[in-house]
């Protein structure tokens, strides 16, 4: 029923405190992580990756579903606090923030968001996380996917931007993934600006996540290949690509 | 298959099928004479249906501010009540609601005086003598002609119609509001249900379903995603965003799991004939609910409860998000949902029993009795019993309709189309 050979790293990262007693900081964390057992809180962080994944695929269903989206969004919020309540949040975004993120991870959604808007936005905090949400906002209004609720729209407050961030986390730490680096090179940002995206160039947008799904199971959890959902919608967006490329 | 419903003619029964092509197919039953049938209360039909009439109700559309496709497939189909030779039916895909006209012509004037049988003008000096035109049979003409269309009312996916008591109101449904419609008035509707937020982020309620009372033709309901029912009175506000009522069953602390929502959402609504019911369909159960009592249902049904320790894989593969219908018999004495494997549910209100009957081509010969089948959760094995895992979760009866007046039901499984008819009591014992 789980995915298997799924890496918990920060869920293990989390649970690290425990043994160490001398921390006060992360005792009282702590002791409310000890009362979880660890298959719980590993049950629980592969539903949130995986609600995680399906709001992401949302962007490329060629039916939006606002009511599935809502209720994803849903049950995230909720794994969101409880891990709160547990502590394990704070200790997964801490250790996320000690992670150094791959800048390469931002491409994605940076190309993805490469509007004129972005750019009036630029001036808020580099940080990574916030510059992500920014840019997926403007992508959602702007997105041929807008009057459905996207993602990003809602997960743009501080919830969104620690979920985005948890997203993030999926990927394994440094070093670059040089097959990731390889797709976007020869990425034509121009080919994701605005008046692209408007025309109706749906599978523009679904370029971004498709190569983040791609980067996702090579390394990422078995959950990805054993949902035949999500190989569905890689065999439609390997149908999208051979369009784009052949055109 | 996307939508079903029955109606009630002089000549027989026919219902529409909307699927995914746009195309709304209507059956008739096909009768019989049999002069020596002893049964009483036998139409004497043969039990076949064939196609009546089939037309495109919807094109493929784009929406151009918006780039994006706006899908031709039929999300419901919902029949006028007769009012005259004709019938109507309101179709409807995401945006679009469209009334089409459903008209026989079985008889053509002939004799013209000025035209020819062809139709050609007739030279006046050839003319010698008045005839009165006369009506002589002809083969009989189906004819479905689009009367009005209902555009651009919905910027959310249209789920529900609904055709009101009155006959001349009906109202659609999207994710987020509800509009009230005149039918002959396509370039106007009154919103009367908004819930949507003022910022996007806050979502986390959306509409799925929503109806008409059968009688008072002021009231309506509508179910959440969050598993409530909120019924609405239309003389207390313009816009009926504050519920009458509001009808929720209070959450089970002992079995609250993260699937908790999901599962309590609910895909289908239908108010009993008798007006005094409601019946919800949520992923596990089908539960009935007293209008006068709004703490909780009155009568719950598991439909199938040993999904429950499967809801994780369900939520991974998308199945939880399945739209299940319910419906309600004519005497409102039965209830009918549909499950997974071809296997559709029936409830008997009275004795709270259920059985499970199966829609599958290769277990059931036309004219065959159902026999019915069994999920294997435990305790003694039957030969014929199917264990949890062998079900088959591509094969789901979502769609379903029970005739108004009939024990006879149509039941869509993927590409099939199935009707059963009750031999033993075709007709319905009437209260």
């Amino acid at each position: 029923m789980f995915p298997k050979g799924t890496k918990r790293k920060f869920s293990d990262s989390g649970e690290e405190p425990v043994s160490s007693s001398d921390q006060g900081q992360a005792a009282s964390s702590a002791a409310a992580a000890r009362t979880l057992s660890s298959s719980y809180s590993l049950q629980r962080q592969s539903l949130l990756d995986m609600s995680l994944i399906k709001l992401q695929l949302c962007h490329m269903l060629v039916e939006p579903n606002l009511c599935r989206s809502v209720l994803i969004a849903n049950t995230v919020r909720q794994i969101q606090e409880e891990m709160t309540q547990d502590g394990t949040w704070q200790i997964m975004t801490q250790a996320l923030a000690a992670a150094q993120c791959p800048a390469d991870r931002l491409v994605a959604t940076e190309v993805l968001c490469r509007q004129t808007d972005a750019a009036a936005q630029a001036g808020q905090s580099p940080k990574p996380f916030s510059g992500d949400v920014e840019t997926e906002v403007t992508m959602s209004t702007l997105s041929p996917v807008s009057p459905q609720l996207s993602s990003a729209s809602y997960l743009a407050g501080p919830f969104g931007e620690q979920v985005f961030g948890t997203f993030e986390i999926k990927h394994p730490a440094p070093p670059p993934d040089p097959a990731l680096e390889e797709l976007f090179s020869d990425v034509d940002p121009s080919y994701y600006d605005l008046d692209t995206v408007l025309t109706g160039m749906q599978s523009a947008p679904k370029m971004g996540p498709y190569d983040l799904l791609e980067s996702l199971s090579s390394h990422g959890p078995t959950a990805l290949s054993s949902s035949s959902s999500c190989r569905s919608d890689l065999n439609e967006l390997d149908h999208i690509m051979e369009i784009i490329v052949g055109s | 298959m996307s939508s079903l419903q029955w109606n009630l003619t002089r000549q027989g029964t026919c219902w529409p099928r909307g699927d995914k092509g746009g195309r709304v197919v209507i059956f008739q039953r096909e009768t019989e004479s049999k002069g020596e049938s002893e049964e009483v209360g036998d139409t004497g039909d043969s039990g076949e249906y064939n196609v009546y009439s089939t037309f495109q109700s919807h094109e493929p559309d784009f929406d151009y501010l918006k780039s994006l496709e706006i899908e031709e497939k039929i999300n419901k189909i919902r029949w006028l009540p007769q009012q005259n030779a004709a019938h109507f039916l309101l179709s409807t895909n995401d945006k679009t609601i469209k009334l089409w006209k459903v008209s026989e012509r079985d008889k053509r004037p002939e004799g013209y005086n000025l035209k020819d049988e062809e139709g050609r003008l007739k030279d006046i000096s050839t003319i010698t003598s008045l005839q009165v035109p006369v009506l002589k049979p002809t083969d009989l003409m189906v004819e479905v002609r689009p009367r009005r269309v209902f555009a651009n009312g919905h910027t959310y996916h249209v789920n529900s119609i609904s055709v009101n008591s009155d006959g001349e109101t009906y109202l659609s449904a999207d994710d987020l509001r509800i509009n009230m419609w005149h039918l002959g008035i396509t370039d106007r509707s009154f919103n009367i249900v908004d819930i949507k937020p003022a910022n996007m982020e806050d979502l986390t309620e959306v509409i799925t379903a929503a109806e008409f009372h059968p009688h008072h033709c002021h009231l309506f309901v509508y179910s959440s995603s969050k598993g409530t029912l909120r019924l609405c009175d239309m003389r207390a506000s313009a816009l009926c965003d504050k519920h009458t009522k509001l009808f929720e069953e209070p959450e089970d602390p002992g079995s609250r799991s993260f699937f908790s929502e999901i599962i309590s959402s609910v895909s289908d609504v239908k108010f009993s004939h008798s007006g005094r019911y409601l019946l919800t369909r949520d992923y596990l159960t089908a539960k009935v609910w007293d209008l006068n009592m709004d703490k909780g249902p009155v009568e719950t049904y598991q439909v199938h409860e040993y999904l429950r320790s499967k809801l994780c894989s369900l939520y991974e593969n998308d199945c939880i998000f399945d739209k299940f219908e319910c419906v309600w018999n004519s005497s409102d004495s039965v209830i009918m949902t549909g499950a997974y494997n071809s296997f559709f549910r029936m409830f008997d209100r009275e004795t709270g029993r259920g059985v499970t009957l199966e829609a599958w081509r290769e277990s059931s010969k036309p004219r065959a009795v159902l026999r019915t089948r069994r999920v294997y959760t435990g305790g003694k094995r039957r030969r014929g019993d199917v264990g949890v895992d062998s079900l088959d979760f591509t094969k789901k009866i979502l769609h379903m309709a029970w005739h108004p007046s009939e024990n006879i039901i149509a039941i869509a499984a993927t590409n099939n189309l199935y009707i059963f008819q009750d031999r033993v009591n075709p007709e319905t014992q009437t209260q």
